[in-house]
């Protein structure tokens, strides 16, 4: 006789499930099945009453395995995870079965089939139910500090955020000086202020910080440990640091693409890039009479289909302080859309126009031409409203260029293990819910180093970025899910396949008793199970995920 | 007019009857798919919220890589008369895990060789990248997979389990 007993659950979520599939007679098919002792049908399993029935028939039929049919586990597993655990059963001890938005969702014209498709993942529920085993969660201590990479003026933020809050922080620069970008910025929209007026005094507050250890002409050379731990090796100048870590922040930031070879930038005298004018305008405009901007340079193109996101902001700034500084100059912006967002961006760009500033739109199929042979003497660009070409004087031409990720970026995701999306810039956890998290535990991101942002965003999103590193740091420790791999001794012949598998670098071969046998190192494990179903001698198993596991829902579907 | 009406819906009623006794005895593959906790598993979530239909034929077994897939659950499936497993995970670049689902393709590549070898079609086993969000990509394989299966009949395996 089999010790288990298996509890079942099925809800009708109103009619979401129970309009579609037979929900009662999947329930008393459900008591048919092994191990079964006890199974009902709720209106809502997740309700109060829902819930508070699971956690007395727990201890009504002492039930050792829950299953619940309902919606979907990525909403609903915690709630029902916790109401076993305050039944006193292990939370690993309870199995999902979605038969909403997988089943009476998707087959709602069928209910015949999705009533049999109910019952056949239901059946598949039960025999992964009665393999469960109960799991302990590991308790990990967490380093209280921090490591902000990238000295621009989000990763100064994050670390004055954190280091008011008492955390140790390790700020890396890899530029001789702290200030990233803005240092070379003249004026910041919409306020028009200096660039140096924000970034000098913010560098002067994080290096008088005593919880802030900055090291700048420094990179980051290695990143090993998990969250709570992570050791980092530091490289000065060829110059070797070890410091430990609880949390990592990447605020790396940007790097203006420089258009080389288009319209003529490089060869022609008069062509400047948007940052090059910032210098221009910072030292004082020549006698300029006649400015062409072309907005969308190496951006929204196939080879680099983003858009950049705040050029046409700087473009407009740009067009304004030249104006300001010489009403008599005209100004001509050319872009494909303007991008000014909101209420204040919007206004700007009024104002804009207001002090005659002209904005014409050209269409990619038809790209502004240069006039003019070593210097740029006029544009050509088909009016797209007009519908007929206009020439331009010009005795200066500005490219608009985006923001690009750096180079190195691929480097740094891999040894921090962490995403880049396909422009290379890094990825999130999730986009709407985790926009400041990686999906690897304990490492967060803001700045540029995610997507063009301007300085109030990169600011906002530093704040976020270190309110998120605070939370482990402040609770002390971290306890990660169960669902990671385990070796059994007896069965392994130390081959090492598994250790160059893992992409966490969780598993080593120790030596045991003169055999060498490989070892994990349960808090770096993240379960992704590459390990077990690559191990030759079915020595490794995915906790939750065993090959009995998924076996029996296999073979309890095709019968 | 009463006898045209009457005598129409007879044979509708009998027309349907036909159809409903071909759809019972028509074929319908058994599909097995492991799909990724972070990306494909979503993604079939998202198809529910969307409500895009697809045919019932799909049993989802949930992993969370799909570098956890041991080749040898697949042939399990197969063996014991899968008409078609899916193999679903992220794009590659988006893995959860870095690079599960590149170890993936390259298991799955290799068995479907092997797989190949003992006599089974090359649209019986098939490995998709579906993005967390994109739940009528997983419509979409679903419903073509599961035409094309129909079309192939009742797998080789499952004829000489019976026999």
């Amino acid at each position: 006789m089999s010790d288990v007993r298996i509890g079942i659950f099925v809800c009708h979520c109103g009619k979401n499930i129970g309009g579609v599939i037979n929900v009662p007679e999947v329930t008393e098919y459900a008591k048919t099945l092994p191990d079964v002792v006890y199974a009902e049908h709720n209106l809502y399993t997740c309700s109060a009453e829902g819930i508070s029935s699971i956690r007395q028939k727990i201890s009504e039929h002492k039930l050792n395995r829950v299953v619940v049919a309902s919606c979907t586990p990525r909403t609903h597993e915690t709630l029902f995870r916790n109401a076993c655990e305050a039944a006193g059963l292990n939370k690993y001890l309870f199995e999902f079965v979605n038969i909403r938005d997988q089943c009476s969702w998707v087959h709602m014209q069928e209910p015949e089939k999705a009533t049999e498709k109910a019952r056949d993942l239901i059946r598949m529920g039960v025999a992964k139910a009665r393999l469960l085993e109960p799991l302990e969660e590991v308790e990990i201590r967490v380093t209280p500090s921090c490591l902000v990479i990238g000295g621009g003026v989000a990763g100064m933020s994050a670390a004055l955020n954190l280091a008011n809050q008492g955390f140790e922080v390790y700020l890396v620069e890899r530029d001789k000086e702290l200030g990233g970008l803005l240092l070379n910025l003249n004026r910041l929209f919409t306020i028009n202020g200096k660039a140096e007026e924000v970034i000098i005094p913010l560098i002067e507050r994080v290096k008088n910080h005593q919880k802030i250890k900055v090291h700048t002409s420094t990179e980051v050379k290695g990143v090993a440990g998990f969250i709570g731990n992570f050791d980092v090796t530091l490289d000065q100048k060829g110059e070797e640091r070890k410091i430990k870590v609880g949390t990592i922040i990447v605020a790396t930031g940007a790097e203006v693409l420089k258009p080389v070879g288009q319209y003529g930038y490089g060869d022609k005298s008069n062509i400047l890039t948007q940052l090059e004018l910032e210098e221009r305008l910072n030292k004082g405009m020549g006698d300029e009479q006649n400015i062409v901007m072309i907005n969308c340079v190496g951006a929204r193109i196939p080879e680099r289909p983003y858009c950049g996101r705040i050029c046409c902001m700087v473009a407009i700034k740009n067009a304004v302080l030249i104006k300001e500084n010489d009403p008599r100059a005209k100004v001509w912006v050319l872009h494909r859309d303007l991008m000014t967002y909101g209420t204040e961006f919007e206004k700007y760009y009024q104002k804009a126009m207001e002090k005659g500033i002209r904005f014409i739109r050209y269409s990619l199929d038809k790209p502004p031409e240069i006039v003019g042979n070593n210097k740029v003497k006029a544009v050509k660009v088909y009016h797209q409203l007009m519908g007929k070409e206009m020439v331009l004087p010009c005795d200066m031409l500005v490219l608009t260029t985006p923001l690009i990720p750096h180079e190195d970026n691929q480097d740094i995701s891999r040894m921090l293990r962490v995403s880049l999306s396909e422009h290379g810039f890094f990825l999130e956890a999730h986009l709407k819910l985790q926009p400041v998290e990686f999906a690897t535990d304990g490492i967060y991101i803001c700045g540029c180093a995610r997507w063009p942002t301007d300085v109030p965003e990169a600011i906002s999103q530093a704040c976020a970025a270190s309110a998120k590193a605070v939370i482990p740091m402040r609770r002390g420790y971290v306890r990660p899910e169960a669902i990671t791999a385990s070796v059994n001794e007896d069965k392994c012949s130390g081959c090492g396949t598994c250790v160059l598998l893992c992409p966490y670098n969780a598993i080593e071969l120790q030596s045991k008793d003169g055999k060498k046998l490989a070892h994990i190192t349960t808090a770096q494990c993240k379960g992704c199970g590459t390990c077990g179903a690559a191990c030759p001698s079915g020595a490794i198993s995915m906790n939750h995920f065993r090959d009995e596991e998924i076996l029996a829902q296999v073979e309890a579907l095709v019968i | 007019m009463n006898g045209f009406n009457l005598s129409r819906s007879i044979r509708t009623r009998q027309l349907l009857q036909v159809r409903r006794m071909r759809k019972i005895t028509e074929f319908e593959p058994r599909i097995i798919a492991f799909t990724c906790n972070w990306c494909a598993y979503s993604a079939a979530d998202i198809a529910g919220i969307s409500r895009f239909h697809y045919p019932a034929n799909v049993r989802n077994i949930k992993v969370m890589c799909t570098g956890m897939i041991d080749p040898g659950y697949i042939l399990r499936a197969f063996e014991r008369g899968a008409d078609g497993v899916l193999v679903a995970g992220c794009e590659i670049g988006d893995c959860h895990y870095i690079s599960g689902n590149i170890k993936a393709k390259e298991r799955v590549e290799r068995l479907k060789k092997l797989l190949h070898i003992l006599g089974l079609e090359d649209e019986r086993l098939r490995l998709e990248w579906i993005d967390a969000g994109d739940g009528r990509k997983f419509a979409d394989t679903i419903e073509n997979m599961a035409g094309k299966l129909k079309k192939l009949g009742p797998s080789p395996f499952k004829k000489e389990v019976k026999s």
